[in-house]
């Protein structure tokens, strides 16, 4: 019911960036921009955290982008090849790339970046790698990785947050982290560092050497410092901000800067990261240990309400475990649609006595808090007794790390492939006590463990899908987790910035090809 | 003059009674016209007061009826008022009346121990104490009344010294009375009317303090109170004026009532003291 409206307003939004598309670009202009928190520093692929990557990824490149739909795109590779069998990937680089400093960008640098530089800093570059047989530069614009088995999600990891490319000739046999270039780091990317003053503006200026002609148009970004939600709304509204990238306001200011003129949103840009909210539900002990609990808590909480009204429409109710942006996605199972009724049979059922059980807001902000208000209202209705306790956020990583909760909120990246973003949370190796970001609901299922398994090396793709389908209905049926909402976190922009957001991570490398129509 | 004769002197005293009964029954009569959870989310997000019947003071962020978030938050304000000034009470008065009893050392170790207490401002030792104790009616109560009894101890110990060497106290001391029945029984009567008067202006304060740690997102999160309707309406101030209005109307007014009326108590309890009208 809801699917088609979602595709209609998908199908609205790419309309609107192709008229924008449309215009002749004119070069010039300063952007001024939020970045949130400040982050810790600028060299990507040793630090990677979401402010790093928002600033670095337009000075830092990787071999490949990925468009909204997360279709691999050329970067620093012009062109690539996969075997039939495959496990060999080759890269052709571009000939014409050069580092911020003036030495050419070589077949060694991916060598160096990928096998001697992630493997020691980059948890998640380490993740890939542990398929990866052997790097080798054939010459020096070709570079072949050899996989020790097919891996399905292997070309969604070259995005420039996760596969950095660092320069071999200012970082070899040094000390990574006590480098003195990471004070100012050089990339190949659309822009330069300039300056950093510490807790006001980091300050990135065109790359006149860029290799693709014409880019980038603008002249610089600079990335304002505004430690306080609501003087960053207010930096906005009074036109100090061109653009505020998801997450740097608060939700409920979002109707209002959105309605101003010259203002325009966009949904799109965090493809690559999907974040997908969720409810932790403890699959060990007590009501929530049994499915038709967990399935009696789907049918009652009423999800499109808390989209429309806690989330200002933005954002998707998820049909089950995989989201809509996720690959592979089953689409024939039978949504959980609000329906009380349904949920008290089930609860009939079960023979639930009324067991008190608590729930756990996410503490980042007023509308988790809103959000758990409305879940528990939601369920106090259908006749679960249910009490909400506060903590901060200590207190949650820590009690969702013990297990000591029934209901909790969370939101996880999705990272465009089930093998990169969504087994983590089903996979019961994945259990271990301290963590609040493996297994922590504490689901077993050997099937399951054995279909996401073979699905991130089986090949080809339609031998993937097929176990992807079995397993979401799988879990669609267990309900080892609620599924929330895939969020939708809308970047805000000045009209006149045009041509912004035209790739999976948005403004993440999106200055790139942005444009100031003034 | 009868007590309320003299209470009813102070016209102000009487207007702040009559305020304090609508209020109370407000709180009883709260799950007799709203018997629906005031959580439940009836309506659309956002309707201003008295655009539709049923909602005469309009809706909230989410949906949910203002006059039967007021009418319940009567109740758990009140509540917390007065359970957290009995515990304050049951704290501050043995202490003070020990300390003022007894004298010497043991006036000096328990005043030490309450000046301890009054050098801690006492809304950050509030927050810290619930933030340890997770949010919960109880551990509010617990707090409110943890850094609100010093004063009582002070009153109360301050009324002991002046009246611990008096004659009648000298006869029960002659007659053989024990000195846990000669505080129990001959001193704490005679100091009751200040500590009325005095819990009267705590049961006040107990509410702003709760009010304070609510709007922080510190109250219970399972109890709709007048504090935390006005934290949640801060954010959409600019849209909703009346989200944060209502409530805060509410409790101007109890304070100032339970103010009015412990000035009315002061008057009716110590008609020497009373000021010239």
């Amino acid at each position: 019911m809801k699917t088609p409206l979602a595709l209609a307003i998908s199908a609205a939004a790419l309309a609107f960036t192709s008229t924008t598309l449309a215009d002749d670009p004119k070069p010039g202009g300063t952007v001024n921009t939020i970045v949130q928190p400040e982050p810790p520093g600028l060299v990507l692929g040793m630090i990677q955290n979401a402010p790093t990557r928002t600033v670095a990824g337009n000075i830092y490149e990787g071999l490949l982008r990925y468009t909204t739909d997360l279709e691999p795109m050329p970067q620093l590779a012009e062109s690539w090849e996969v075997s039939d069998d495959g496990r060999t990937y080759t890269f052709h680089l571009r000939d014409d790339v050069t580092w911020h400093d003036g030495e050419a960008f070589t077949a060694e640098d991916v060598v160096f970046s990928a096998d001697v530089f992630h493997r020691e800093l980059n948890p998640s570059a380490r993740a890939v790698l542990q398929h990866v047989e052997s790097i080798e530069a054939t010459d020096d614009h070709t570079v072949v990785f050899t996989l020790t088995q097919p891996f399905g999600p292997f070309l969604l990891s070259f995005e420039a947050g996760t596969f950095t490319m660092v320069p071999e000739h200012l970082y070899a046999g040094t000390e990574f982290r006590d480098n003195e270039h990471n004070d100012h780091p050089i990339g190949t990317g659309p822009f330069k560092f300039a300056d950093w003053e510490r807790g006001t503006v980091i300050e990135l200026v065109k790359n006149e050497e860029y290799y693709e002609d014409d880019l980038p148009y603008l002249d610089g970004v600079n990335w304002h410092v505004i430690p306080d939600g609501a003087s960053r709304a207010v930096a906005f509204e009074n036109g100090t901000i061109d653009v505020l990238p998801s997450g740097t306001v608060e939700n409920f200011d979002i109707p209002r800067l959105a309605e101003m003129d010259n203002v325009c949103m966009t949904e799109k840009g965090h493809e690559y990261f999907s974040p997908f909210a969720m409810l932790w539900m403890n699959n060990r002990e007590g009501p929530t240990a049994d499915k038709r609990f967990r399935q009696a808590v789907m049918y009652a909480m009423d999800r499109e309400f808390a989209r429309d009204v806690l989330w200002n429409g933005l954002g998707k109710v998820p049909l089950s475990a995989f989201g809509s942006n996720a690959r592979f996605q089953n689409d024939d199972l039978e949504p959980y649609d609000h329906n009380p009724e349904r949920a008290r049979e089930l609860l009939d059922e079960m023979g639930y006595d009324g067991e008190e059980i608590t729930i756990l807001p996410l503490p980042y902000g007023e509308t988790w808090t809103r959000w758990a208000e409305a879940v528990q209202q939601n369920l106090r209705e259908v006749g679960i007794n249910v009490e909400t306790q506060a903590t901060d956020v200590g207190g949650w990583n820590q009690r969702l790390g013990d297990w000591d909760y029934d209901l909790a909120f969370t939101y996880l990246y999705q990272y465009g492939d089930p093998a990169l973003g969504i087994s983590r949370t089903y996979l019961s190796d994945n259990i271990a006590k301290g963590s609040p970001w493996n297994n922590v609901e504490g689901y077993e299922n050997e099937r399951v463990d054995e279909l996401f398994n073979e699905a991130a090396t089986a090949f080809p793709e339609e031998e993937r899908e097929k176990l992807y389908r079995e397993v979401q209905e799988i879990l669609h049926e267990d309900v080892p987790v609620g599924w929330l909402m895939e969020l939708g976190f809308p970047t805000l922009y000045r009209c006149d910035v045009k041509n912004l957001v035209t790739s999976g991570v948005g403004v993440n490398d999106g200055f790139k090809d942005a444009w100031l129509d003034r | 003059m009868s007590f309320f004769a003299r209470f009813a002197q102070n016209r102000g005293a009487l207007v702040g009674l009559i305020i304090l009964l609508v209020i109370i029954a407000m709180a009883i009569l709260a799950p007799l016209l709203f018997p629906e959870s005031p959580w439940r989310m009836v309506q659309r997000p956002f309707l201003p007061p008295l655009s539709q019947d049923g909602f005469p003071l309009g809706t909230d962020t989410m949906g949910r009826n203002v006059a039967s978030g007021l009418m319940h938050g009567a109740w758990v304000s009140l509540l917390i008022g007065l359970v957290s000034t009995s515990v304050a009470l049951l704290i501050g008065v043995p202490l003070g009346a020990i300390a003022g009893y007894y004298g010497g050392l043991i006036d000096d170790v328990l005043m030490r121990f309450t000046e301890f207490f009054q050098t801690i401002p006492n809304f950050a030792l509030a927050i810290v104490l619930v933030a340890i104790m997770q949010p919960s009616i109880t551990s509010i109560v617990l707090a409110i009344a943890i850094v609100s009894w010093p004063p009582v101890a002070r009153l109360v110990r301050a009324e002991f010294m002046s009246l611990r060497n008096r004659e009648y106290v000298e006869a029960a001391r002659l007659v053989g009375q024990s000195n846990t029945t000669i505080i129990i029984r001959q001193i704490l009567p005679n100091t009751l009317s200040p500590i009325i008067v005095l819990a009267s202006l705590m049961v006040a304060t107990a509410i702003l303090l709760e009010s304070a740690l609510s709007f922080l997102g510190l109250g219970d999160p399972n109890v709709m109170s007048w504090g935390y309707m006005i934290g949640a309406a801060r954010t959409v101030i600019r849209q909703a004026w009346w989200l944060s209005f209502f409530p805060g109307v509410a409790i101007l007014l109890t304070v100032l009532a339970l103010n009015l009326v412990g000035e009315g108590l002061d008057d009716a309890l110590n008609p020497k003291l009373s000021r010239e009208r």
